[in-house]
């Protein structure tokens, strides 16, 4: 027992652990707040888009939970900057696992995503395309 | 094997009676129970969330769909006679279980607790609750008492009051008698607690309700399972549980009602089998307690409840509660042992076969991931009680429930289990 854990190799409890831009921006272009009622998993998403209004320059996540939710959040902040905003859109469920290098299970995805959906939310209201207050994933239990 | 000797019940007869408690785990979900890459022990410790189910039990659903598969009450062929008969009696089988004189007239068959509690809420809460009504709740009350009242206290203009928790998580009697009055119509509290595994003096509570002149309507969905119940020796007015938690299949739960009460109720699902005579303008309603089975009923699950009620009964609920208090107890003192788990609800000695806790440092959704690459299967979430988990500032915990085949070393499993999940998140 102890060995091959598989969901939790050392990256993700690296990420959970020491998470990288923890905190706020000082003068975010848009931030946005989501979570999982079921979980208790909050992450709030500050970004700063470049003068171009469309290339992310920087990321910054707050928030509480699992590692899950918390590790995926904190590599999302290092893999966004330089991106543009359709790119953001564009990310789906198999980018996010990849990006994690784990496999999640079916019961633990929605912890997974709940940062891209809370940063690819606040970049829709930041266009004007959708208006909500918080990201809700979908409650399950 | 002299271990198996210290238990309430012989827990290795009974485990072979479950085939699933022999299966390992851990390999593709997408083809459940065929994988060859299932290489973990199950440890199954989620029962408050649903049993399993004994071959008698499965052979009762079984023979019913290999023999005498049939819909009830209508048919005059054979067939549909034994159907009836078992279906029927199946009620009888339910009220003598749980101490109602009344027979089966006061056994209405529901899908499970939370529509047993949606059936009185609607049928009897819609109509006689209003402005300057009150129901009185619990802090600890499970989702389906606690939004369902809300809800219908919201459309009815009524009252939604919930009795405090101490610190052990037990009720505060005394804001009970501050929040039961004159304006109290209902008080709906849960049993025993599906978080806290508190035991609640519903006895007391009902006569409380009494006293002011209101109804109590007890939510026996984790108290049926596990213990000796009467309802008359409660003086409750309303009574429910589900099957799939002790041993029956799922879908299918019972809600009794005094018989007087449940005559007087409005029925809550309209349709066949429900109505006496029916014209274009109106319609009479069957007797009890049909009048509350709209539409073909559950028959193999109303069967199969009757064979997991004369399981149990062959063990003795007693030695049923005898097992759950001891494993209750185990398990709270193993995890007492350690600085970093906070346990919820009273001590070891005084519960039910349950135990919710927090292990510092690590989200209870964690844990569980890392417990169930163990084989250790457990409860992770708000189990239903969110704002019970708001009281205790805790987004989420994780539960080890227990039944009749489960046994000390399980718990052990469970413990050690912790530590591994020590090490990775230290």
């Amino acid at each position: 027992m102890g060995i091959g854990s598989d969901m939790y190799r050392q990256q993700i409890l690296d990420h959970y652990k020491n998470p990288r831009n923890h905190g706020r921006l000082d003068e975010p272009t848009f931030s946005h707040t989501g979570e999982n009622p079921s979980c208790g998993d909050t992450i709030t998403m500050d970004v700063q888009l470049a003068d171009d209004g469309e290339t992310i320059e920087r990321v910054a996540f707050s928030g509480d939970g699992c590692a899950i939710s918390q590790a995926s959040a904190s590599m999302l902040t290092q893999r966004l900057p330089g991106t543009t905003l359709s790119e953001l859109e564009e990310m789906d469920t198999d980018d996010i696992t990849e990006m994690l290098g784990v496999d999640i299970s079916p019961m633990r995805i929605k912890c997974a995503v709940l940062a891209r959906q809370v940063a690819q939310d606040g970049a829709k209201i930041h266009d004007g395309e959708i208006e909500i207050e918080k990201t809700k994933t979908e409650d399950d239990d | 094997m002299e271990v198996q000797e210290s238990y309430p019940v012989d827990v290795d007869s009974l485990r072979a009676d479950f085939p699933i408690l022999q299966r390992k785990v851990g390999g593709d979900i997408s083809t459940p129970g065929e994988d060859d890459d299932d290489t973990v022990p199950l440890v199954y410790l989620d029962n408050a969330a649903t049993s399993h189910t004994p071959d008698q039990v499965v052979d009762a659903i079984a023979d019913y769909y290999r023999e005498y598969n049939s819909n009830v009450h209508r048919g005059i062929h054979h067939l549909s006679q034994e159907a009836s008969v078992a279906y029927e009696e199946a009620h009888d089988r339910v009220a003598e279980f749980i101490g109602a004189s009344g027979g089966r007239e006061e056994v209405a068959f529901t899908k499970n607790t939370t529509e047993a509690m949606n059936t009185v809420a609607y049928a009897w809460g819609l109509n006689e609750l209003g402005p300057g009504d009150s129901v009185v709740l619990t802090e600890m009350e499970h989702h389906a008492s606690l939004v369902t009242w809300q809800q219908i206290a919201k459309r009815t203009g009524a009252e939604a009051r919930y009795i405090r928790i101490d610190e052990d998580g037990r009720l505060d009697m005394e804001h009970a008698k501050e929040l039961i009055d004159d304006s109290t119509k209902m008080v709906s509290v849960v049993h025993i607690s599906n978080t806290l595994g508190t035991v609640n003096p519903v006895s007391d509570l009902a006569d409380m309700a009494h006293d002011v002149g209101a109804y109590i309507f007890v939510d026996g969905a984790q108290s049926v399972p596990t213990r000796p119940v009467d309802v008359e020796a409660i003086d409750a007015d309303f009574y429910a549980f589900s099957g799939h938690k002790m041993c029956g299949p799922t879908g299918i739960g019972a809600l009794y009602g005094k018989r007087d009460l449940l005559d007087e109720m409005q029925p809550y699902h309209y349709g066949g089998s429900m109505i006496r005579r029916v014209t274009f303008d109106d319609a009479t309603w069957e007797d009890l307690p049909w009048k509350f089975e709209a539409g073909t009923p559950p028959i193999a699950q109303g069967i199969g409840l009757a064979a997991a009620i004369e399981y149990l009964d062959d063990i003795g609920m007693e030695n049923v509660q005898a097992h759950e208090e001891l494993l209750a107890e185990y398990a709270y003192d193993r995890l007492n042992e350690f600085d970093d788990i906070e346990i919820y609800g009273p001590p070891g000695d005084d519960r039910g076969g349950l135990v919710s806790f927090n292990l510092d440092g690590v989200h209870a959704h964690d844990l569980s991931s890392i417990l169930n690459e163990q084989g250790v299967a457990i409860r992770a979430g708000d189990h239903c009680t969110q704002p019970l988990h708001d009281k205790l500032g805790a987004a989420a915990s994780t539960r080890a429930s227990f039944y009749i085949y489960n046994t000390k070393e399980e718990v052990d499993k469970l413990v050690d289990g912790l530590e591994v999940a020590r090490d990775l998140f230290a």
